[in-house]
């Protein structure tokens, strides 16, 4: 064969195993979304049916009816504040370990450690304590613990993006004229921007997707979607149209986040990988 | 533009004692050149007068006014730092002008000097881009017009020229300093590379290890060194250094070479160095004091030798030859045609009053 046609057989070869993989990795994301536009019958239809009908958005209106849906937007309340508090918290801290050696050398390593802790070993005590205070079932309670939860992955993640920019921009800044919070602003920010990106997108996505503690920690008031789901498994029949319905709710706002942060989320990710 | 006072300024990183004891006095509208080895300090040095490290000791004055405990910010000065340090999500333009925004500077005045600073370093043409889309030459400039565009009181480059190519070097080296003619601001100029700091320098400040080894004006420091170690560092290719002895003659006294060459020293030296009559000194001969004898050069002091051509290498202009005297090889600066081929016997003029003798005890320059 000559090289040219081995070249291309090739690639067509990678092309085609590519699309096989694809195919099978999305296959369920698509079943689910097909199920929520899916009537009762067409749900247990055999053979089954690849494409219903008609899309419709019964699944749906039952969830915003019964006010289900509503557990969407207390995920997205606790995952997003929770998130905006680590990310603010977690990166002055980050940057006082970086360029201030806070703590001396060994400290940064301890905060990390606190990420072991399986969260098993905790939730009792959590538990007791949150009852104690009357955090229970109160969007504080959630957030400080989700915030508590993320500021080590953070302050870690934040501290290896900082420890890569230039030090030397943050000394033209200050000599330029600015305060050592301007440099902050001005300098570390821009430059750690796919960092934090990539880092935010972790965060929210952990604390969206965290169940332990919400199941715990939630009786109605802010019970928060991963919850509410299993709440449609009963003992003898499971609510497939909600499960799915609900499941694709639940997902949006992560494909949303994650689309439209994509080139940060690729940039952060590698940039973490190329520092050694 | 102000002056700067430094003295007795210490500074320490754990055991390594950076600088030690430094006094200094730079004039308002100076080009001052720092040089010296790496790890001598001046880079430390130049980082202390911008308020980046702490002085453990000693003051710092700008313009009459002690800054030591002053943060960057306030000591009002421009610096230029090795790798450009550009910020590279903003324009060139923004860039320059990120200095005029941080202190305030009304937005017409802004444009108008980032426009002016972009013109004389020709990068006007280059504003709208980012610094990723330059060439090092270019971003090297773009980091001098963030450092001009100021009105600072004192202008700081560390090592600016060394991450660029010899060509692009030296065209920069002419492009700094007529900058500094036009503006005729106070400037400090850290290099490790003495062809650097000889051509730029007002003043040249040697460091080592922390201290001050001599400074000067270029030329006073390289026709007077006070230490083998100026006399060295100065010129390329460097000074050529002999083993010899002082010895009383009739006439007066004598330079006397390991294999007997005597060269003899004027009145005025002689008479100096009579009572050193007996002892050992270093000879420092530089390359260019080395020359072709031709016809009848008989001025005093000079010196006819023959010797054997070891090694040529020609740069075009000039030819470095190597050959032996006194048991050293030594280096001499001749005209391009002047020897045609190594193992050529040729006679060469050493010119001794222009030559330092050097006590090997101290290592210090006596005549």
């Amino acid at each position: 064969m000559k090289l040219a046609t081995r070249r291309r057989v090739t690639t067509a070869l990678r092309t085609a195993a590519a699309v096989l993989l694809t195919v099978v990795f999305l296959f369920p994301i698509y079943w689910l979304f097909m199920i929520s536009f899916k009537t009762a019958e067409e749900i247990f239809a055999f053979p089954p049916k690849w494409w219903p009908a008609q899309f419709g958005l019964d699944s749906y209106a039952v969830l915003f009816k019964d006010g289900d849906a509503t557990t969407v937007a207390n995920s997205l309340v606790i995952a997003g504040a929770s998130t905006l508090i680590a990310m603010f918290l977690g990166t002055l801290a980050a940057y006082s370990l970086a360029r201030y050696r806070t703590g001396g050398e060994h400290l940064a390593n301890w905060i990390i450690s606190q990420r072991m802790v399986p969260p098993i070993a905790v939730v009792f005590p959590i538990f007791l304590l949150y009852v104690f205070f009357g955090w229970v079932d109160t969007y504080f309670g959630l957030i400080l613990l989700y915030t508590a939860f993320n500021l080590p992955y953070v302050i870690w993640m934040m501290r290896g993006y900082i420890l890569d920019i230039p030090r030397a921009l943050e000394e033209a800044a200050l000599v330029d004229g600015l305060t050592p919070w301007q440099v902050l602003w001005q300098v570390v920010l821009p430059m750690s921007r796919a960092g934090l990106f990539a880092t935010a997108i972790f965060t929210f996505v952990f604390a969206w997707n965290e169940f332990l503690f919400a199941l715990v920690l939630t009786r109605t008031e802010v019970t928060t979607y991963t919850v509410q789901v299993t709440h449609y498994f009963g003992g003898q029949s499971n609510f497939w149209a909600k499960i799915s319905a609900m499941s694709v709710l639940g997902t949006l706002p992560i494909f949303i986040v994650v689309g439209f942060m994509q080139k940060y989320l690729v940039r952060g990710i590698s940039m973490g990988a190329v520092k050694g | 533009m102000a002056d700067l006072r430094i003295k007795g300024l210490h500074k320490s990183y754990g055991n390594v004692h950076a600088v030690r004891g430094v006094d200094l006095e730079i004039p308002a509208g100076e080009f001052t050149v720092l040089v010296g080895q790496s790890g001598c300090g001046k880079s430390t040095l130049l980082r202390t007068i911008a308020g980046l490290e702490d002085a453990d000791n000693g003051t710092i004055e700008i313009g009459g006014e002690v800054v030591n405990d002053a943060p960057p910010r306030a000591r009002d000065i421009a610096m230029v730092f090795q790798n450009y340090a550009l910020y590279p999500y903003l324009t060139v333009y923004d860039n320059v002008a990120f200095g005029l925004r941080a202190r305030k500077t009304p937005a017409g005045e802004i444009d108008a000097k980032v426009r002016q600073a972009a013109k004389m370093l020709a990068i006007d043409h280059l504003l709208e881009r980012f610094p990723r889309q330059l060439s090092g030459g270019q971003l090297q400039r773009v980091a001098i017009g963030r450092a001009v565009v100021r009105n600072a009181r004192l202008y700081l480059f560390d090592e600016p020229l060394s991450n660029l190519d010899a060509q692009l070097r030296d065209e920069m080296r002419g492009e700094i300093k007529r900058l500094h003619q036009e503006l005729g601001k106070t400037m400090i100029y850290v290099t490790h590379d003495q062809i650097e700091a000889m051509t730029m320098a007002d003043r040249i400040v040697l460091l080592r290890d922390g201290g001050i080894e001599q400074q000067g004006a270029p030329l006073e420091l390289y026709e007077r060194p006070a230490t083998r170690y100026v006399a060295g560092f100065l010129g390329s290719p460097p000074m050529n250094f002999i083993d010899a002895e002082l010895v009383g003659e009739s006439a007066g006294v004598a330079v006397r070479l390991k294999d007997g060459t005597a060269l003899p020293l004027d009145a005025a030296r002689a008479l100096r160095l009579a009572p050193l009559v007996g002892q050992p000194v270093v000879l420092g001969l530089r390359p260019e004091h080395i020359y072709r004898a031709a016809g009848a050069d008989a001025r005093p002091g000079v010196v006819r030798h023959a010797v054997r051509i070891d090694l040529l290498l020609p740069t075009g202009a000039r030819t470095y030859a190597t050959f032996a005297l006194g048991g050293a090889p030594v280096v001499a600066e001749l005209q391009a045609h002047d020897v045609s081929r190594t193992g050529e016997h040729v006679e060469l003029a050493i010119d001794v009053n222009r030559a330092v003798l050097i006590d090997p005890k101290t290592d210090r320059v006596v005549a």
